[in-house]
Formats: structure tokens, sequence, C-alpha cells
């Protein structure tokens, strides 16, 4: 057989578990490649989440959500240096509105504890409201500390590329279509562009994680993608709002619909949870929003509903199993880290951490000296000094010309991140990493310059720039008859 | 480094403001934009109907933005800085700029005139139902694609908002051969000029369905069609109404915002309703020495009317820059009465009055009324109206000597 | 047999609107009008429509890839969508002035498309 690609370990989906998983592997001797069927990382459930490192009192105690949650939280206070990660801990409130609730977050409150999680308490409602003074009908909140606001796209990206910069390979438009095997055993991965050669996969495949499951003989369980949807607002209305991360008291299907700032200071509300069978739809509609809007009211009922900048909706991956589904499969070779769901963000690193654990434990390869955990730092030209800036213009003066004025991203920035190791190829790419056309215009004024910035800097056309998915370009040429 | 005047934005405002201020004594203008050449966004407004009151005849956006900048090329008081991005305006009036070769300056005025122009709302805003695809673009967007950067935005169009640049553009698509299906209007009239419903949809055909919207926008990764609905009076779509579109773009010309980033965090005090600073007659804010003229204060219809009104605050500007300041009384101004905005929102009232204009907006389509200036019982002014739109600016002059005595709060409205 | 046609006028931003009576499909008179420019509008659009064009040509040399054009005088609306196709092939080359002649004649209608502005050369 030809084989397109020789691994050891391949990795089925480049969300922020595929690439953790990625950079966990690439800490040990063997060649580790991540397919990634889209254009880029961090296109599905990474790409539209609540952003947020949840401290861990939520999920039942001794269940994988509750153990890789609180693990990750820890994780992720360690990362942040390493991998330049955007990351505000701001403490999270979960918030009680009556008795009943007051009730719950003490409930909430002692299953915490009983997962480990620190600090912890219980506050009163002038506590909660020194905190937020713009919030109403409060009685209490529980207060967790050790939570955050993460930038999650890039988290993705340093997770990938940290992985790239010790020997691993990331492969993007490339796509799982079955396995090879040799008695009962996973040997290599078909894709659009081959078949790679391998001796063990893990299947992060997110909202597809079933489907590549059961290509690979493993029907143990079956994903149904629950839709979130949400509203984000423009930064200057920020202060009307919340500083930090505000849940309502939780029900049984969701952590409810939160209102949060951002890493960049904008807030968003949402999500909702309405489960579908379609695996790509995520359309916004006129009664999710309404939903998301009829919820936070009853926290904030003055929301300045003129200021909103974009709405948009995320699919998480909800496992039939009620929990995440990680480690060896009863297909040899095969691994699941599977049924990510909330809080598989902040979880992501611990869920990595395990499921190589466990291959390594059956595989034996062998830690590399020469692991490098350190990734270069960038700065933002928004977040420099003038100093700073002066400097960086000296060296390159793309650094000096604005792209987008609603974030202030410069061209020199975009160009860096085209031009990284696992660099955007799209608008969105552009987007996701350097937040050129994520401000109050949403692109408007810097979207078409950037995708001719990069044609140039890729050698294409412009009308081969795609907006994010499949076939979505920007640009058609114009016909001249 | 010091200057009488700094203007950001070297748009039709910006041009006219920095010409102005020069004419009337100022000797160091600084004028600043982001652009590689002067003009702002009419350099992407090629098609012609510009000019009419300023020159006498009907230009095109280029041309325009041309013989604006021939009063200002030659002109060794006037310093134009092009490729540079204004960072941060402090209330001391520093300005922080970026530009590739000069790098981070900072600079202080003794005025600046804020001329940067507005912005699109985006999708965002209006809270469009439907997936999030590649093929939804603002129409000012799209108008740069075509005009400035040789592309089109897609082959099958629907343009949601009948704004004047979502008319202009539904135009100049036919003539790039794109099939433009619908112009849709949730509004029961069109937000742009008669005069381009006329001569950019009735000419090609192109159905605008008025009181409609859009509710879903379908696709995976690039729009293929949009189900559009009608609307009642609260604007809300009526279910059974639906009907769907197949198209693979979606045109917004959905409002202009004035772009006041700049000046968001300055202690300054914003009209709701043209969503700019509260200027005075002479486009002076309420924070002495700055200044803002076009479509930063309140988005026009007309270009003319942006370089008549910048080149006061151009003059004033120069005024106060060389101490020239005549002290006076402040009166505010208040819509009433199917009058929703007016600009300015303020009078600043020397002892000797000087005649003011009132640029005002009304609620809804009118017709046969009289425009009624008051300051308490005292009619100021009186002006029949044969009929009015929102979407087009009613001008009144007001006589000096009808302010002369005006001490109390004007109010402006239909009678 | 007299009838009436509506409809607004696009000589000035203004936009009246404009009734005209035609007697045979003949032009008889107009109200609605605020200027004379009006009268003269109705009239020939009732007779024999025209239309300005304005377009881009490709431009090299300039750093920037279009020229804005603009018709010297109005065509006729039926030929308007051929006059635009016809802009799509063409080509010139910076510098250009404002004024400058991109295409003589177009479709022999007598009437020129002409630069919108001055393009300086580049680097």
């Amino acid at each position: 057989m030809n084989f397109f690609k020789e691994a050891d370990v391949v990795v089925i989906g480049g969300g922020i578990v595929g690439t953790a998983i990625l950079r966990e592997l690439s800490k040990y001797k063997l060649k580790a490649v991540l397919i990634e069927k889209e254009h880029d990382v961090a296109m599905a459930t990474t790409a539209a989440n609540s952003a947020i490192l949840h401290a861990g009192f939520d999920a039942p105690t001794g269940s994988h959500k509750a153990v890789m949650n609180v693990r990750g939280n820890i994780m992720f206070h360690e990362l942040e240096e390493e991998l330049n990660l955007d990351i505000r801990w701001t403490g999270s409130l979960v918030v009680a509105t009556s008795d009943d609730e007051m009730f719950s977050i003490k409930e909430l409150l002692a299953r915490g504890k009983a997962n480990g999680v620190q600090g912890l308490k219980i506050l009163s409602k002038e506590e909660v409201l020194k905190m937020e003074p713009n919030l109403q009908n409060v009685k209490g909140a529980l207060w967790a500390p050790s939570a955050g606001v993460i930038w999650p796209f890039t988290a993705c990206v340093s997770f990938a590329e940290c992985a790239v910069q010790n020997g691993a390979e990331v492969l993007r438009n490339v796509e799982c279509l079955g396995f090879v095997k040799e008695n009962e055993a996973i040997c290599g991965v078909e894709t659009n562009e081959g078949v790679i050669k391998t001796k063990y996969v893990i299947n992060a495949a997110g909202i597809y994680s079933d489907v590549i499951a059961k290509l690979a003989g493993d029907d143990s369980f079956s994903i149904s993608p629950r839709k979130g949807e949400y509203i984000l607002f423009d930064k200057a209305v920020s202060g009307q709002l919340v500083n930090g991360i505000v849940f309502p008291t939780p029900t049984k299907k969701s952590k409810g619909i939160l209102i949060c700032t951002t890493t960049h200071g904008n807030v968003f509300i949402g999500p909702n949870a309405n489960e579908q069978d379609d695996r790509e739809d995520r359309a916004v509609t006129a009664a999710g929003m309404d939903e998301i809007i009829k919820s936070a009211r009853k926290l904030i009922p003055d929301l300045p509903l003129n200021k909103t900048i974009t709405e948009f909706a995320g699919l998480r991956a909800v496992s039939s199993t009620g929990d995440f589904v990680l480690g060896k499969s009863k297909i040899n070779g095969f691994y699941n880290a599977a049924g990510i769901q909330s809080p598989g963000l902040t979880s992501a690193p611990a869920i990595a951490e395990y499921v190589v654990n466990e291959l390594i434990s059956e595989a034996k390869y062998t830690v590399k000296e020469n692991f490098v955990k350190d990734l270069p730092r960038r700065k933002p030209f928004l977040r420099m000094t003038n100093e700073e800036r002066e400097e960086r213009i000296k060296q390159n003066k793309l650094y000096g010309r604005v792209v987008c004025r609603c974030e202030t991203v410069t061209e020199g920035e975009i160009v860096d991140d085209i031009h990284s190791s696992v660099g955007a190829t799209t608008v969105d790419g552009v987007k996701r990493r350097c937040r050129a056309g994520m401000g109050r215009c949403q692109g408007g004024f810097c979207e078409p310059t950037v995708a001719l910035i990069l044609a140039r800097e890729l050698g294409i056309s412009a009308t081969e720039v795609m907006r994010s998915k499949g076939k979505s370009p920007i640009y058609y040429p114009k016909e001249s008859r | 480094m010091e200057y009488d005047v700094i203007v950001i934005g070297a748009g039709p405002a910006g041009m006219a403001a920095a010409q102005s201020a020069q004419e009337n004594g100022a000797k160091k203008i600084l004028l600043i934009d982001r652009g590689m050449v002067t003009g702002g966004i009419l350099l992407q407004c090629i098609h012609n109907g510009f000019g009419v009151h300023q020159y006498g005849e009907m230009l095109t956006g280029p041309t325009y933005a041309q013989r604006a900048y021939e009063q200002i090329k030659d002109k060794k008081e006037i310093t134009l800085w092009l490729d540079t991005v204004v960072l941060t305006v402090t209330a001391k009036k520093e300005v922080t700029c970026v530009n590739p070769e000069r790098g981070v300056k900072k600079v202080v005025g003794k005025t600046i005139i804020l001329a940067s122009g507005c912005r699109e709302r985006p999708r965002g805003a209006i809270r469009i139902p439907g997936q999030r695809l590649a093929g939804i673009v603002t129409a000012g967007a799209a108008q740069r694609m075509v005009n400035c950067f040789g592309f089109i935005p897609g082959k099958k169009i629907v343009i949601l908002g009948s704004g004047d640049i979502g008319l202009i553009m539904a135009r100049r698509l036919t003539l790039e051969g794109c099939e433009v299906k619908a112009v849709v209007e949730i509004c029961p009239y069109s937000n742009g000029l008669q005069r381009n419903i006329s001569q950019c949809l009735n000419d090609f055909d192109i159905p605008l369905y008025l009181s409609h919207t859009i509710v879903d926008i379908h696709g995976r990764d690039r729009v293929a069609g949009v189900t559009v609905a009608k609307v009642d009076e609260k604007m809300q779509a009526i279910a059974g109404t639906e009907f769907q579109i197949d198209c693979d773009t979606v045109v917004l010309s959905v409002g202009l915002i004035p772009e006041r980033t700049l000046i968001n965090n300055l202690p300054l005090q914003f009209d709701a309703l043209t969503g700019g600073p509260l200027v005075d007659q002479h486009r002076q804010t309420e924070l002495a020495g700055f200044f803002a003229a076009g479509n930063v204060v309140h988005v026009h219809d007309i270009v003319d009317y942006v370089t008549e009104e910048a080149m006061i605050a151009g003059k004033f500007a120069a005024l106060q820059a060389q101490n020239n300041v005549v002290g006076g009384r402040r009166v505010q101004i208040k819509c009433e009465k199917g009058v929703r905005t007016c600009v300015p929102q303020f009078l600043f009232l020397p002892d000797v009055a000087e005649d003011v204009k009132l640029y005002l907006r009304v609620s809804k389509f009118v017709r046969e009324k009289h425009l009624v200036v008051k300051s308490g019982n005292n009619v100021l002014w009186n002006q029949y109206l044969m009929a009015g739109r929102p979407s087009e600016m009613i001008m009144l002059d007001i006589p000096a000597d009808s302010l002369q005595n005006v001490t109390d709060e004007i109010t402006v409205g239909l009678e | 047999m007299t009838e009436t046609k509506k409809f607004n006028c696009i000589t000035c931003p203004r936009g009246c609107e404009l009734t005209v009576t035609l007697q045979d499909g003949k032009f008889q008179s107009v109200t609605g009008n605020f200027c004379p420019n009006g009268a003269k509008y109705a009239e020939q659009e009732v007779t024999a429509p025209m239309r300005m064009l304005t377009g881009t040509v490709k431009l090299t040399g300039a750093g920037l890839p279009l020229l804005p054009v603009v018709s010297t005088a109005e065509l006729p609306k039926d030929k308007i969508l051929l006059a635009a196709a016809e802009l799509r092939k063409i080509t010139v080359a910076a510098p250009v002035k404002y004024g400058d002649i991109i295409i003589h004649n177009i479709l022999g209608l007598g009437v020129d498309m002409i630069a919108s502005c001055d393009f300086a050369c580049i680097k």
C-alpha cells in the first residue's frame, strides 16, 4: 500500500481538544500528525462557545467532567505563561434570585468542594453588588475565584504551534474517511489525500466523534449536537453590563444563560441549549435570540439591544453516555477524546494528559528531553505601549499601518499570523488570530482588505481566498465579455 | 509639535475644514487620513450626482474629491499626513497617530476638528437570523470591492435596506453583470433619495419590497438563499407571508452610524438619534476647541452639505486657534412634533447675532406642513414644507435678527 | 388619447415627482417640477430616455487597480448595459489626468468615456 504520510499517532480533529492532545504527544519521542477537515483549526465547537475556564463545581463528583475540569483549570494557570494565552482570571458568580436558588447554590458549593475546587464561597447580596453593580434581583451568589475567560481560538492555535515547534505536524483540509486495520488493530487512516500509516489514532472529532468512532468499529456512544446561541455587545456598553462572569442558577439541562465579559472587553449573553439532528446547522434564530434576551433580562433588565455587534451559534457535542468518552476503546489502537461538551474547553489540557498517558502506558514511547514548552512572545499592537510600538515599527514597517480600525490591528500582525507555523489561510482565520474584523463594524471596513493581504501573502488570486469554511469566497471575478 | 488646527479625516469634510481653516487665518494645519490618498469614501462613489450645490454641476465622487483636494494641495499652511491612523485623542487635544514611515507620533492642536465620517451598521446590529456565512457584505464594502478592488461580491444579489448606497449598488452590480433579485426594505418607505429609486431600481426593473424584511439566511458555507416576509406596523414579520429568494449574496444597506470611536471616551455628550456629538452652530462640541463636521456629526444624504458644514467648522476652529473667541449665551434646541433630529443641537449666541442654518430630519413622511421654530411663545421662523421624507435632510436658514434676543430653549416642530 | 405618467426627476437630489401628460404618446405638459431642468428631463424621458454612465476600467502602473470613468454626455438608456460591458474590456496605463478620453465614441453613440480623476504613476 502507498502511504501519503507515516505517523505513530494520528489525531483526528483540530479543535482545542485535538490540538491539546497533539501538544501532549509532542512531549514524547513519536511522530504525531493531526488532521483537520476544514481550512483551519478551531473551526467548530472551539469557534463558538462561552470561552470560560470553569472552576469545576457543576459536574457530578467523580465524573470525567468534574475531574478534568478541576485539573484543566489548574493546568491553564500554568499554560497561560508558556503558551502566551489570552486569559482574564475574573472569577465567576452563580447568582441566586430566590430562596430556592439560594438552596441550589449551596448544593453547588458542596459539590464544588467535593470536586476539589478551591476558594468557593457564598456571597451576600451586598458583596455581589459590589462586584457587579448592574445586576438586579440578586439574593446572593456562589463565588468561584479560580474561573476565568480565555480567547479560545488563539489558545487552540498556540497548542497546535507548540506541538509543531516540537516536531508534530498539522494537516488541514484533510478529512478522515475511514480506517485501515490489520488483525483488528488500526494501522492506517484513510483520507481525501490518501492513507496515513499509523499505529494509533486519537479521535477528537467533536460533533463528528461518534461518526469517526463508528468508522473505526466503535459504536459505544453517539453524539447529539446541542446548539447554543449568543449575542455580543459593543465594547462601549460593557460598563452598563458586567465585569466578569455571571451565571444564573443552573437547571438540569445547562448552566443557563450567562452574561460575561470576554478577554477583549465585549460582553456577551448566551447560550441557550437546543438539541438538533443537523451537525452543521449553526443558524441563529429569532426565537433563540428572544430566549437569551429574556433570560439575561432577569439579571440585567435594561440590556442595550441597540448596541449588539454580532450573533452566533455553536454546537456542543453531547454524548449519549452523559460524560466525556475518554481513553482506550474496544478497537485496538483507537482512543477517544469524544463527547466533549462543557466544560470541554477548560478540560482540554487535562483530557490531553489523561488520554496520552493511557496511550503511553500501552505504547511505551519515551519522553523527549528537549521539549520546548514556551512559545515566542507576541504582544498585540493594541496592548503595546507607544515605545514598544515605535520599536516594533522600526523592525517591521507594516506594524505602522492599522488595517482594522475598530480593534487597532496592524498589517504587520496580519502578515505574521499568515506566516506563522499553523498560519491563517482564510479571512476568519486572520480574524480569530489577531482580531481584525472582530470589532464594532464586524469587518465591514477591513474584511475586503484582509482578503487582499491573504492573496498577496499566500501567492494566490483574491478570488481563491475563502472567508471561512469550505467554498466560501469573498470575491468573484468581474466577467469581461 | 503644536498645530493651530488638527483635522482628523481627509474626506470631503476634512478637506473642506482644512481649506476653510487656512482661509480664516490658521497658520499651521495638520490634516490626517488613513488612506493612501485624500478623498475618503468619495473615492469609491464613482457614480455621478455630487456637487450640484457646491459646483453647480454633476460630478462623480472621485472628481468631487479631486476638486476638494485642488483647493488645499498647494497651501503651505496645510500639512497632509496620509496612510496615518489616529490611535487616540485626549481632552488636552493631544493626538497620537501611527504611520509606517513616521512611526508613532504625538501632536497637539490648539483646536481639533473631527471629520472621521461614518461607518455601516453590520448584520449583528439588527440581529438578522440565519446562518453565519460568506456572502453577506455591507453595501459600502461591496462598493469598495467593485469600484476600487475590481471584483464583484457575488452573482445573484439580494439587497436588504434601501438606503442610498444600497440603491446605488443595485445599479452598479447590475452594470457589472450581476443579477440583483430584489431590494427588501423593512420601512413602508425607502430610506434613499427618490431619484435613486428611479434610476437605480426602476431603470433595471429591480423589485423593491417595502414593509418586508429578511427573516432567514440559508446556506452552508456561502449564502444560498434568503427567506423574506412582510412586516406589520411594528416591523414584526407576519407569519404566512414568507417567500424564498435564491441568491448567493446579501448586501446590507441598513444604516450608517457616525464613526466616533476616537471621541467615545472624551467628556462629550452624544445625540442618541444622530449618533454624533452635540455641536453648536459653529460645529464646536461641548469640549472647548473640539469641533466636528460631516458624517461624524450626523449622516448627510448629499456631500455638498458636508462641505458646507465643514467650512463652518474650519472657520471657527481657525478663529478660536487665533484666540478670536466671541462670548455668548448657550441656547438649547429641542426637536418636537414630527422633527426627529436637528443639527446644531444647541446655539452659542454672541451679542451680535449671526445667521444660523438648521439641518433637520422629519420622523416620517409628511405633506403640506409648516416647520415652526419657537423660543417660548415667540415664533422665530415659520417655513412651509410641501413634502418631507425621513431620508431627505431639510435646511432652515434662520436670519440673525430673529435670534437677536433669544435666551430660552428653542423648539423645532411641524405644525 | 390622453394619458399621464408619474415618475421622479433624477436631475438633482431633490427628486421632484413629475406628472407628464401625453397625447397619443406625445409629450404635452409636465407638472410637479421645481425647475426648468425637470421639464426638460420629463420630455426627454417620455420621448427617448437617456442616462449618464459611470464605471471603471482596469488601470496599470498606479498602485490601484481601477480607474473610474464617466460619460461626457448621456447615452440612450437601452444602451447602458451594453456600454457598461464595453468598459470591462479596457485597460489603461497611468499616468491619467481628469478628463482624458479613455474610450472614444463608445458603441458609436457619439459620447466619450473620460477619466474621473488623476492617477499618477508609482514605482
